[in-house]
């Protein structure tokens, strides 16, 4: 690996294109000429209506699905299936129902092939860093909302991933508990230093979190702006949103979106 | 609203509780009673108008002859041997033959379901298995497998394999799509991804056929006594059948139905302690 590839952007779409053939043999175009850059450790947020092919980049990115046209490119290398690199959270709950919470969490490390006692070990850990300790041994259906959401950070940040794509992760949650998900998820991100893609439809979510947000529209996706996030870190989310920087550009990209 | 809740005292609260489970309790032990009250007026009236003449016995037996052939048959045996041979090899038949039609079902269903081109060819092969009447193939596997356990045992997996395999193919294609995908990123394999994710997502589709299918497995090896066989309780049925012993008929229905319910019940055990990671229904008897 050469000097370049190593300083590269951590992700990289250029003029992407995705198309999907639906089952009645018509192409629906999802994405259209998508180009977009995650710099190492940095913070992206992407936002858009439902239906703007958010989602979809992710699938991009992860390699569950490929690029009609144009190319993505992780840590400088074209994305060719899996890559154990990257970790994803879903917007619905993909903890894994029949497994405590000690086994989801350890399951990364278990379908990779660690031991099991070393893999329960580091579970522990990490169920005791997204504050669920005393409950490794309760099933999903036994615990809220927001504590499903803390399995599923720690089912993902236990393989240590240097990419992380979120799915609307945090939307089905209350106010509440979304603003400490959103603290918590800061958190651990500053620890892991990895790049991340956060994908929300709620805007404030986006700049509260992000360093640079991509706005795209719908029918096909494309991007429609992009802004950049100068509030400082660390950041607390509950007050994060009363600065004036916070304010100013969130009705700059209010009123972007109303043209 | 909050403060109403607060005014009340500890004392009138545990009162409504013991109020609120007397009432429960009551209402359990009614329904008990009705159960008993119905079954009394069914077989009672059973009884007595088949005493009274207004059935005929003849055709629709008593209540009490059924249960004189139940305690003959128990204290002096069948006219092809003791009663609990005929129920074991009744028994052993129907388990065998769930066993290895369940077991088929369950590794086709998984392996079609996972596997779109296989599926696509094999489908409609499938329905059209599944729609010939396949108590039909009893006689077949009489004249194949003779007289003894083995064509038994066939037509009972003929019977379980296509509600299992139906079921355990249903599972596998509803498998959660965000649950799979999470797997795959979190490194498994495909064959991890079917036995950690896909087994489980469709075990309570597998489960739930175990207990349709038990039954066919019994009509399997029941009807396949009744074409041709040297012991079991279809061959009691066929001889109480060609002697005109009612009372020999329902009895040995009778017999059926406990070791139905018998079965049920242990399969009940082992699908709860298989999937215990469902949350529990709310409300139980």
């Amino acid at each position: 690996m050469n000097g370049e590839t190593l300083s590269g952007p951590a992700i990289a779409l250029s003029g992407v294109t995705h198309r999907f053939s639906t089952p009645d043999g018509r192409s629906l175009t999802a994405l259209r000429d998508i180009t977009m850059e995650v710099g190492r450790g940095e913070f992206v947020a992407v936002v858009g209506p439902t239906g703007c092919g958010k989602s979809t980049t992710l699938s991009l990115i992860t390699g569950l699905a490929k690029p009609s046209a144009g190319s993505v490119e992780v840590m400088g290398a074209p994305v060719a299936g899996i890559d154990r690199r990257i970790g994803f959270v879903f917007q619905h709950d993909a903890v894994f129902p029949w497994r405590n919470v000690a086994n989801n969490v350890a399951a990364g490390p278990l379908f990779r092939g660690s031991p099991r006692a070393e893999a329960l070990e580091l579970a522990g850990e990490w169920v005791r860093r997204v504050g669920l300790a005393g409950f490794e041994k309760h099933y999903p259906h036994q615990l809220s909302g927001g504590m499903r959401k803390r399995v599923a950070l720690a089912q993902t940040f236990i393989n240590r991933p240097e990419i992380l794509l979120m799915d609307e992760p945090f939307s089905a949650l209350d106010v509440q508990t979304r603003i400490l998900m959103q603290d918590e998820l800061l958190g651990l991100w500053s620890s892991l230093g990895a790049s991340v893609v956060f994908v929300t439809h709620d805007l404030e979510e986006a700049i509260s979190l992000a360093d640079r947000v991509y706005v795209l529209t719908s029918g096909p996706g494309t991007v429609k702006s992009i802004y950049e996030v100068g509030l400082p870190r660390p950041r607390v989310i509950s007050e994060v949103r009363f600065l004036p920087a916070f304010v100013e550009l969130s009705r700059r990209i209010w009123s972007d979106l109303r043209e | 609203m909050k403060s109403k809740i607060r005014d009340e005292s500890a004392p009138a609260l545990e009162a409504r509780d013991a109020a609120a489970m007397a009432k429960a309790k009551a209402r359990k032990r009614f329904v008990i009673f009705l159960r008993i009250a119905f079954l009394v007026v069914i077989l009672g009236g059973w009884e007595l108008s088949a005493r009274l003449k207004a059935i005929d016995p003849f055709f629709f037996s008593m209540p009490s002859q059924i249960f004189g052939q139940v305690w003959s048959w128990a204290v002096e045996g069948t006219a092809q041997g003791s009663l609990w041979e005929q129920i074991w090899v009744t028994l052993s038949e129907t388990l065998m033959g769930f066993f290895i039609g369940a077991v088929t079902g369950i590794l086709a269903g998984i392996l079609l379901g996972r596997n779109a081109l296989l599926a696509d060819v094999f489908s409609v092969y499938i329905k059209i298995a599944n729609s010939v009447p396949r108590v039909v193939l009893g006689s077949i596997f009489i004249i194949t497998l003779g007289l003894g356990t083995a064509s038994k045992v066939a037509l009972a997996v003929v019977m379980v394999f296509f509600v299992v395999f139906a079921n355990a193919f249903q599972g596998v294609r509803e498998a959660d799509r965000d649950l799979i995908a999470n797997a795959r990123i979190l490194g498994a394999s495909p064959r991890q991804v079917t036995v950690s994710v896909v087994l489980p997502s469709a075990l309570t589709w597998i489960t739930a056929s175990l207990h349709v299918s038990f039954g066919f497995a019994l009509v399997g090896a029941v009807v396949g006594e009744f074409l041709g066989a040297r012991k079991g309780i279809g061959l009691m049925i066929a001889t109480a059948q060609g002697t005109f012993n009612a009372a020999g008929v329902f009895a040995a229905m009778l017999i059926l139905a406990v070791v139905a319910l018998v079965m049920e019940y242990l399969i009940t055990g082992f699908e709860n302690a298989l999937v215990k990671w469902r949350p529990a229904p709310l409300a139980d008897s």
